[in-house]
């Protein structure tokens, strides 16, 4: 049983050629495609999959954004759970350490604490009116961090009574690597949610900017490319990089152009308590209503245009493109040096031709971070549902002289008429 | 009193050689001695067991005599203190991931590591300035910039930081870059969340910064005198030197104490109010109205105790109900931040986190307990005692537009005539 601690020790200092491959991840296309396809050869099958699954990935894509932000919601749930599960099955795979006790049952615990604490801060603001009524769920909402606080330490109690000599140091690294996952994709996770909220228009810019440039970087850099990168990619080339970041603004702004004229994706999220319904009806704001802008003397000349009508938001969609094509690829060669460090393929055999869910989303990593700061840096001041909120929980005493202050305020301003009854 | 000493000494020594027989085949290397020649010269005639006793004796009344300095020096002397810890006990840490992975000298880690301390500290100490100095903040134009996009510039340095990380990976050396990449991030989120957690609670009023750690530190001491005395029954695999009479006896101390030291410190000022930056004068002022935490009342003692004390009521301070639930978690749950250091030393074959104070080990080594119990006051503090605040909200309130600000004027009448406290008057 020595060995276990020895062989790991080991283990961590051989250099990563000394460690063995991990066998190549199973085949798991779908039979009918399979037969459909078994006429090609393998290189032609396998381009004629990634392809199919690829239009199958965006055809799914839009009809969940055609049902509804409320199953978008379900969707990046779904996602984070099984980004989450990939990354973790692949600790338990460098560790040879699936069988610690109760690991497998604390880090789905530590999930559900994590989302739970998150769910209830971002829930709570967007439901203010739903959980008025209930009295319960004022309760919950009241105490939210301290039961969210209650419930990790539980968890972090029973890992401390779950060490077990001769495999400490393994049920710390499984602890830290729980912790670290739940740090990417959690909170990822969340701040795509809010972004959401924000209208649907700030959670499909980004995303589809990413993939864009990832399918036109691979484009030009299959016609064009010829200077490698970067030594960790090599598949990637300085030609496909150009060429992807300039596409990707172009794509960035027409796509911006055609989203913000319908209120569908504009308007933030909120949640009817009548019709206990999602609704995205509101007053366009300024960002999308068509302004005048002066086209710089440089492009006059090119484009034949004095002036030219945009949405403000379509100069906000040239930043939200610039990070996706420059920065995002980062993240993309982020998890390329983690799979090469721990020897695998891909993250899991998910998605036949493109491997787990990771792999699709590595890019989009840190999108949706860049997105939120973004957002509450240069566009959106502080959150109304949730300032309501914070009104309610005050002390009476509080509260009164707050709405004395307020109404001296918004009579002064002439949105509220004086002596005004009902 | 001389043979009660020595009793105390065999009972440290035998345990000391127990653990040590469990670290089993790779020893680490061995501890180099670090008492100052001073000490070393005055106890040279005693024995190797005494002068280890008198050693850590010494350094104990040492450093709770620096404590109470830096208290009596105020609150920015603290800030500072609390930010050297901190930066301490990354270093102790980062430290032994170096060692365990042998990968002190792969490129750029040195740096990086400390770079994305810097990152995180800028962050979080510009969010906290941004509240407690916010006037002088608005008054001077670069920090007015540098507060409204905060997050904004924090989080392109962390990412100037991941990048620099993502080209500085090199063929063969991944799984470790990762690895101390991985190493790092956690230590971060131990070591930086709790120290800030520490500064808000101290600005809510040093009696919350004192009375958790004295807690703690109290739990350490009366639970080995009671486990030292009485100690029969094991506690934990993990750390044989605890026993359930220690541990019994060192919560139960541990209330009274927390309950006697709040009553002494509650009649001050200087400890019970919230810590404000005096534009004017420039500088940290501890001066205001206690609020009703500190003011005495009258509470009934349950009919069980009367008999027991032989009092009907009682004069005490709302607080000091509080610094019962401080003192319960300190008691029962921070020994468990305790148990994860020791596992965490015995995971990575270490026998302290480091060396820096002699006869007690590292810096980490004498705040492993209070790990926890920063975040729980922190915790307690939001959630039972301080609620938003009404000046900032009106603040936000200001900045939105005027429908919305419309649409929460009414919804606040409609909860105010709900509840009685505004009647249908408009001239409320």
């Amino acid at each position: 049983e020595v060995d276990l601690e020895e062989r790991l020790h080991e283990l961590d200092l051989r250099s990563d050629s000394d460690i063995p491959d991990v066998p190549p991840p199973t085949d798991s296309t779908p039979e009918i495609l399979k037969r459909a396809l078994s006429g090609l050869s393998a290189r032609w099958k396998n381009w004629w999959i990634r392809g199919i699954l690829s239009l199958a990935m965006i055809s799914g894509f839009f009809l969940i954004i055609y049902l509804g932000s409320f199953m978008l919601m379900l969707l990046v749930l779904s996602i984070q759970v099984k980004c989450y599960h990939e990354i973790i099955t692949i600790g338990y795979r460098v560790y040879h350490s699936y069988d610690l006790p109760w690991f497998r049952s604390l880090s789905w615990y530590f999930l559900l604490c994590v989302n739970y604490f998150f769910y209830g801060e971002t829930v709570a603001d967007y439901f203010a009116t739903f959980v008025q009524r209930r009295e319960q769920l004022q309760f919950l909402i009241r105490y939210h961090r301290f039961i969210s606080f209650a419930l990790y330490l539980t968890g972090f109690c029973m890992f401390v009574l779950s060490l077990v000599k001769k495999h400490y140091r393994l049920q710390f690294y499984m602890f830290a690597w729980t912790h670290v996952t739940l740090l990417i994709t959690v909170t990822q996770s969340h701040l795509v949610i809010q972004n959401l909220f924000e209208g649907m228009i700030w959670f499909l810019v980004p995303i589809s900017s990413v993939i864009c440039n990832d399918i036109t970087a691979y484009i030009f850099g299959f016609f064009f490319g010829r200077t490698p990168l970067i030594k960790l990619s090599p598949k990637k080339t300085w030609e496909g990089f150009i060429g992807g970041f300039f596409s990707t603004v172009i794509f960035g702004f027409i796509f911006s152009y055609f989203l913000a004229q319908h209120q569908y994706f504009v308007c933030p999220v909120e949640y009817n308590s009548e019709t206990n319904r999602f609704v995205t009806e509101c007053e366009p704001s300024e960002l999308f209503q068509m302004k005048k802008y002066s086209v710089p003397p440089l492009l006059q000349a090119m484009l034949g245009w004095e002036t030219v009508n945009m949405y403000p938001f379509q100069m906000h969609s040239f930043a939200l493109s610039t990070f996706a094509s420059l920065i995002g690829p980062f993240g993309g060669f982020f998890a390329s040096g983690f799979k090469r460090a721990f020897k695998i393929k891909d993250f899991a055999d998910t998605i036949p031709g493109h491997g787990g869910i990771m792999d699709r989303f590595d890019c989009q990593y840190l999108m949706a971070t860049f997105v939120h700061v973004y957002i509450t840096s240069f566009i959106r001041g502080p959150n109304p549902s949730k300032l309501l909120k914070q009104l309610l929980i005050l002390q009476p005493e509080q509260q009164l002289s707050v709405y004395k202050t307020l109404k001296s305020h918004l009579v002064e301003k002439g949105i509220l008429q004086p002596s005004l009854r009902g | 009193q001389e043979s009660e000493s020595e009793n105390k000494l065999d009972g440290e020594t035998a345990s000391d050689s127990e653990s040590k027989s469990e670290f089993g085949g790779s020893s680490p290397v061995p501890t180099s001695d670090d008492t100052p020649e001073v000490l070393n010269r005055a106890l040279s005639n005693l024995s190797s067991r005494w002068k280890n006793w008198w050693v850590r004796g010494i350094l104990t009344l040492a450093m709770i005599t620096f404590f109470f300095i830096i208290i009596y020096l105020g609150p920015m002397v603290l800030m500072t203190i609390v930010m050297c810890v901190q930066i301490k006990c990354f270093h102790e840490i980062i430290t032994i991931g170096y060692n365990v992975y042998h990968s002190y000298d792969l490129p750029w880690f040195r740096t990086l590591s400390w770079y994305f301390l810097l990152c995180v500290n800028y962050f979080f100490y510009g969010e906290t300035v941004t509240d407690y100095f916010f006037t002088l903040v608005q008054r001077e134009e670069p920090l007015r910039i540098l507060s409204k996009y905060h997050r904004f510039i924090s989080f392109a340095l962390y990412l100037t930081g991941f990048c620099m990380f993502v080209l500085s990976l090199v063929k063969k050396h991944y799984r470790l870059q990762f690895y101390m990449f991985g190493w790092t991030h956690v230590t971060l989120l131990i070591v930086v969340t709790q120290s800030h957690l520490i500064i808000h609670n101290l600005f809510e009023g040093m009696i919350w910064f004192i009375v958790p750690i004295s807690c703690v530190i109290c739990n350490d001491i009366m639970a080995y005198m009671f486990g030292f005395f009485f100690g029969r029954t094991p506690l934990i695999k993990l750390s044989p030197k605890k026993t359930w009479e220690g541990f019994i006896g060192g919560f139960f101390s541990t209330v009274l104490f927390g309950l006697l030291l709040s009553y002494v410190m509650s009649g001050y000022r200087c400890f019970t109010c919230p810590v404000e930056f005096n534009n004017d004068t420039n500088s940290f002022t501890v001066d205001c109205e206690p609020s009703e935490l500190f003011q005495l009342q009258e509470y009934n003692i349950p009919v069980v105790l009367q008999s027991v004390l032989g009092w009907k009521t009682v004069r005490m301070y709302p607080f000091q109900i509080h610094s019962i639930a401080l003192s319960t978690f300190a008691s029962l749950i921070g020994p468990f931040g305790g148990f994860f250091a020791s596992g965490f030393k015995r995971a990575f074959k270490i026998k302290d986190f480091a060396n820096t104070i002699p006869g007690h080990g590292g810096i980490m080594d004498r705040f492993d307990c209070q790990y926890l119990m920063a975040t729980f006051v922190n915790v307690y503090i939001a959630s039972f005692i301080r609620g938003p605040n009404p000046s900032k909200l009106i603040q936000q309130f200001l900045t939105l537009r005027p429908d919305q600000q419309l649409h929460i004027f009414n919804t606040l009448k409609a909860h105010l005539v709900d509840r009685g406290v505004l009647g249908s008057l408009e001239d409320a």
